[in-house]
């Protein structure tokens, strides 16, 4: 076989992936009108993807902010405007790396465990037997946890920006280490943070990383070879997969979203 | 689906094989499973499945419930053609079977009361308090009402089998397909399983299908056994017609013979003494 043919071949495959990928996309969200009448099976979901992934989030969002503070102060330091420290350090986490850092931080907690669980149920006939007993696999087990990633990313990433920018991150190291004055502090962040433009984008940004993330790992788990090997391989996928489409979809709703200031 | 193909499709009679397989082809990639396999499944009875590992036993099980569509030929359950049923109709056909896997495939996030109370919640409007009746009853009748509390993980493989077999039997399925029920059992567990599959075909008049390899268990319990190797049906009859089968293929496979028409060794490219004489060059 020639480089070109393998080349084809390769070019063609990823290509039927895409597809089938979009298809099972298109299951999954016709689906989730029938999530109205089991709720239970949702709030479950919600649980196992987002509070369990609260104390990573947390304690990344802590440090980070100190990161931010620390540095931010430095540099705002040589021009005697360290008043801004508030909003630099607020507007970094809000608009980039709260969105971008958290979704990492869910693809590698939450899209992997999505992955191996629904690779581990393939792999062990309890997808078959759902479908067996008349019951469909994408329902009952697909887009719970596809709901429940979209709804939980943008509140773990809520979380993480006020713990970045708050009391334990930046305002614990700019404030009550290096001496920030408080009041410039906040209001800082109060005069140039604007609802509609950060705040809002936040939800849709984290809320589109929220669907990425689920759909790559409930994809990669649902079609994953039934093996020890192809559900170990399901799951490195989903974290490298989701890690550069979140970064990739980050340029791109930045572009869109703020590329006109 | 077009309506008129689909009656057209379908058998008007109501048959007295409750599954029938007319020359159906499959394929996995470019490995061919079947080549024109007919067979009859017929209602009330234990019909078994023989035949090798490897040689798509299970298929048969996929193919007969949907969940895989043959290449070619037709599969018929209750004279309706189940490559042209819908999703919504297949599932409806499925909540009229039930399938024994050979993993078991219980949920393991359920407890074992909550595994075979699962089809019930999924189907059923039924009350929590029915529920519970239905469920101690089939775990009574597999004997298992005493593990109502377990988790999959704390059963042994003949326990979890048995507890597959109760969530099997939730809904009153008119079949049952267990898919090597038998294998890595103990003879206890063993013992037990074949006496259920056969009570519970009795009793409820089932119609059974049981794919194995294990000979004696099968043929023991099987009243009419079909023997499938290499993509087609190699025997069918009896029991007793298969223990009497002049096919050379069936007597080995029944008495367990290492060399025959299935030869003890893979085919190898080169000849023995030529393969050793290459190393030693």
């Amino acid at each position: 076989m020639t480089t070109l043919q393998r080349g084809f071949n390769t070019a063609t495959s990823w290509l039927a992936d895409m597809g089938r990928s979009a298809l099972f996309l298109l299951r999954i969200l016709m689906s989730l009108p029938s999530l109205v009448l089991k709720p239970r099976l949702l709030i479950e979901q919600i649980y196992s993807v987002g509070v369990l992934s609260l104390v990573i989030v947390v304690v990344a969002g802590i440090f980070v902010g100190m990161v931010l503070a620390l540095s931010g102060y430095r540099l705002l330091v040589g021009f005697g405007a360290t008043e801004a420290l508030g909003t630099s350090v607020a507007l970094v986490v809000v608009r980039e790396l709260g969105p971008v850092v958290t979704g990492l931080l869910f693809a590698g907690r939450a899209g992997s465990a999505l992955a191996a669980e629904i690779g581990l149920m393939k792999a062990t006939d309890q997808l078959s037997g759902m479908e067996m007993m008349a019951v469909d696999p994408i329902k009952r087990i697909v887009a719970p946890r596809f709901l429940a990633g979209v709804i939980a990313l943008p509140l773990l990433t809520s979380i993480f920006c006020v713990m970045a920018i708050g009391a334990g991150g930046g305002y614990f190291v700019g404030v009550d280490m290096l001496g920030v004055d408080a009041g410039s502090y906040w209001s800082g962040i109060q005069s140039n943070v604007d609802f509609g433009q950060d705040i809002v984008n936040i939800f849709l940004k984290s809320g589109v990383f929220g669907a990425i993330i689920t759909w790559v790992a409930v994809y990669q788990g649902y079609h994953a070879p039934p093996t020890s090997e192809g559900v170990s391989r399901a799951t490195t996928n989903t974290v490298v997969l989701a890690s550069l489409a979140i970064l990739g979809a980050n340029l791109m709703l930045t572009a869109v979203l703020f590329g006109s200031n | 689906m077009n309506p008129e193909t689909h009656m057209a499709d379908d058998r008007d009679d109501v048959p007295d094989n409750l599954v029938e397989v007319r020359g159906v082809h499959f394929t996995i990639g470019r490995r061919v499973i079947y080549e024109s396999v007919d067979l009859d499944i017929a209602r009330g009875r234990i019909t078994a499945i023989m035949g090798p590992s490897g040689t798509g036993k299970t298929t048969l099980l996929r193919l007969i419930s949907g969940q895989w569509r043959p290449a070619s030929g037709k599969v018929y359950f209750d004279g309706r053609h189940v490559a042209n049923l819908s999703q919504n109709e297949l599932f409806d056909q499925r909540k009229r079977m039930g399938m024994l896997f050979q993993s078991g495939a219980l949920l393991t996030d359920l407890s074992v009361f909550d595994n075979v109370a699962f089809p019930l919640r999924e189907h059923t409007k039924l009350p929590e308090r029915l529920i519970r009746d239905i469920v101690l009853m089939k775990l009574e009748a597999v004997g298992l009402r005493g593990a109502r509390a377990l988790y999959p993980a704390q059963l042994s493989g003949g326990m979890a089998r048995r507890v597959a077999l109760a969530r099997a039997i939730a809904l009153d399925p008119e079949m049952i397909m267990y898919d090597e029920p038998f294998a890595g059992q103990d003879p206890i567990s063993m013992g037990v399983l074949l006496r259920l599959i056969r009570r519970l075909n009795d009793v409820l008049g089932l119609t059974s299908i049981v794919v194995s390899h294990d000979v004696k268990e099968t043929l023991g319990i099987a009243d009419y056994v079909y023997v499938i190797s290499d993509g087609t049906v190699i025997d069918h009859g009896t029991p007793q017609q298969i223990r009497d089968s002049r096919s050379k293929w069936v007597q080995q496979f029944i008495h367990a013979e290492a060399d025959g028409p299935v030869p003890f060794h893979y085919q190898a490219s080169e000849p023995y003494a030529n393969d050793l004489l290459e190393v030693n060059r």
